[in-house]
């Protein structure tokens, strides 16, 4: 069978195994709706902080509050994305520790999309709406002059975000198989950058910023894309075509957190007795 | 003294238990560090921008970061502590052993829950402490009897959050299932404790309202302490005092729980 074939494969199991979870969470309605609706308020919660920050100041790193907004608004929705669709693979430490990731190994279906789908939490919607709430307040509120090009520049970039903050999980789900118990670094990089990204790059020191920028790109979620569509200088001077580097960023990411999969699965060896 | 040993030796096992697992105590020192990085950034660009927020210099707001990184795991502001462990005995209905244990089920988890803050607060607080007062201009004290007093003000703060937790595992009794409490204690615990932003930074009413509640014991309390902006007697007081009503008020809903406690299944 071709990769085409595996992917086409791989694309209906995680839709199979996601859809069986999503109809289980729905069997409570009512336990649902609350966890979403609490899931805002604990999302929802970082951004009031920022808008504490900015009821004592008027620009962080010289961004002002609806530029922030944006920033914050990409970040969470791109991540949203992310956390949705694989942040189970977060989780693949327990299934290692406990050898139950043999029972994905014996299935006929692609482990990673397996890994993906398990135990699919659609409650995490509520970042992705949070998100989205925040955003759309940032396009309203802000003082651009708005092209078709950094229109279509927004989609693009939350999907890029999305599938770049994919590629962190799988390849945080690719060091579980090695870490086991350490299972709590990959947040730093998923939660922390997400963190990271709601903030300007002008309020980071400069070795951070190379770091998010050419080791694990995550700069190229937002922060200079971003970057064109406020009219703001590049961060690290970067050249202007840049902005529109998140897709091939992207498809990078998803190349190496791809080999990092393999090579990780191949090290699992499964529990002694 | 009997029951002292005893509960020393539950203590004890609480810190054991989680000193067992190193390399998840060495990630979790990684990803605070982390946190605390970023934390300290945005921090720097805020005072930059408004220097004496809340009273603080720059170094006064870099000191908080790291020490709420420090305490972050030992206080578990966020939960994370002992409380999803009894909401799942009560919900299974395993707690009535619990209760059969010639033991107070408070005071038990009460020392456990010690034992588990000291260990976090030694293997997980310390080292992104001292990167953050290795790294950046902090505002230390010099004289050890602000340590001691700080010292102090961590050991109570360890049984406020305690206190608070219990509360939230109890009412499991009643909600069966947890997720809505724990989701509650995570914003709580996030907002009103001063991780996301000093409480003397917020702004006037709002910042008056939070200094007074409970979580205020957690981070601001040491912070302020440590820093020399409040004297300890008063902090302690504060402390004390809500320690004393938060354990009072466990104790008379563990009186009704137990009255009412239908085992799962018996």
């Amino acid at each position: 069978m071709g990769e085409a074939g595996r992917l086409v494969e791989g694309l209906r199991a995680y839709r199979l195994i996601a859809g069986m979870w999503i109809r289980s969470t729905l069997a409570y309605r009512v336990s649902f709706a609350l966890t979403v609706a609490g899931g805002l308020m604990v999302t929802g919660l970082d951004f009031v902080a920022i808008l504490l920050m900015f009821s004592q100041v008027d620009v962080l790193g010289g961004y002002t509050l609806p530029e922030v907004a944006f920033l914050y608004g990409l970040s969470a929705t791109s991540f949203g994305l992310a956390d949705l669709a694989i942040g189970s693979a977060g989780r693949l430490g327990s299934r290692v520790r406990d050898g139950t990731l043999d029972t994905l190994l014996v299935r006929p279906a692609p482990v990673l999309a397996q890994v993906a789908a398990d135990r699919f939490a659609l409650r995490r919607v509520s970042r992705l709406i949070q998100g989205a709430l925040v955003l759309g307040y940032a396009c309203a509120a802000l003082d651009v002059a708005w092209s078709p090009v950094k229109v279509a520049l927004v989609p693009v970039m939350l999907v890029c975000g999305g599938v770049i903050f994919s590629a962190v999980f799988v390849a945080g789900a690719a060091f579980q198989f090695v870490a086991q118990d350490a299972s709590e670094v990959q947040a730093a990089f998923t939660y922390g950058g997400q963190t990271l990204l709601q903030y300007p790059p002008t309020v980071f020191g400069k070795e951070l910023v190379r770091g998010v920028t050419f080791v694990l790109p995550l700069a190229f979620v937002n922060w200079v894309p971003a970057a064109h569509v406020l009219g703001r200088p590049y961060p690290l001077g970067l050249p202007q075509w840049a902005a529109s580097a998140p897709p091939l960023v992207a498809v990078a990411c998803c190349a190496v957190a791809g080999l990092a999969w393999r090579a990780g699965l191949r090290t699992y060896r499964s529990t002694g007795s | 003294m009997g029951s002292a040993r005893l509960y020393a030796a539950v203590a004890a096992g609480g810190f054991r238990r989680y000193a067992t697992y190193r390399v998840a105590t060495a990630a979790g020192v990684f990803t605070n560090t982390v946190f605390g990085l970023i934390l300290v950034y945005t921090y720097l660009a805020l005072w930059d921008e408004r220097p004496h927020l809340g009273g603080y210099d720059q170094a006064q707001a870099v000191t908080y970061v790291w020490l709420g990184q420090a305490l972050f795991a030992t206080l578990a502001i966020q939960g994370g502590g002992f409380e999803t462990e009894l909401m799942e005995r009560i919900r299974t209905g395993e707690v009535a052993v619990d209760l059969y244990r010639p033991a107070d089920l408070q005071a038990w988890w009460l020392a456990s829950d010690l034992g588990r803050a000291l260990f976090q607060l030694l293997g997980r607080g310390v080292l992104p402490f001292v990167f953050g007062a290795v790294f950046f201009p902090t505002a230390l004290p010099l004289d050890p009897v602000t340590w001691l007093a700080f010292g102090v003000t961590i050991a109570l703060a360890m049984v406020v959050s305690f206190g608070i937790r219990f509360l939230v595992a109890l009412s499991g009794f009643w909600l069966m299932d947890g997720t809505g409490a724990v989701q509650v204690l995570m914003v709580t615990g996030m907002f009103f404790s001063g991780m996301a932003l000093p409480l003397n930074a917020f702004p006037r009413p709002l910042g008056d309202i939070v200094t007074l509640l409970p979580w205020s014991a957690l981070l601001q309390m040491p912070a302020d302490v440590l820093m020399g902006r409040t004297d300890p007697l008063p902090a302690f007081a504060f402390q004390a005092g809500w320690a004393v009503v938060l354990l009072a008020v466990g104790r008379l809903v563990q009186g009704a729980a137990t009255r009412r406690v239908v085992v799962q299944g018996g």
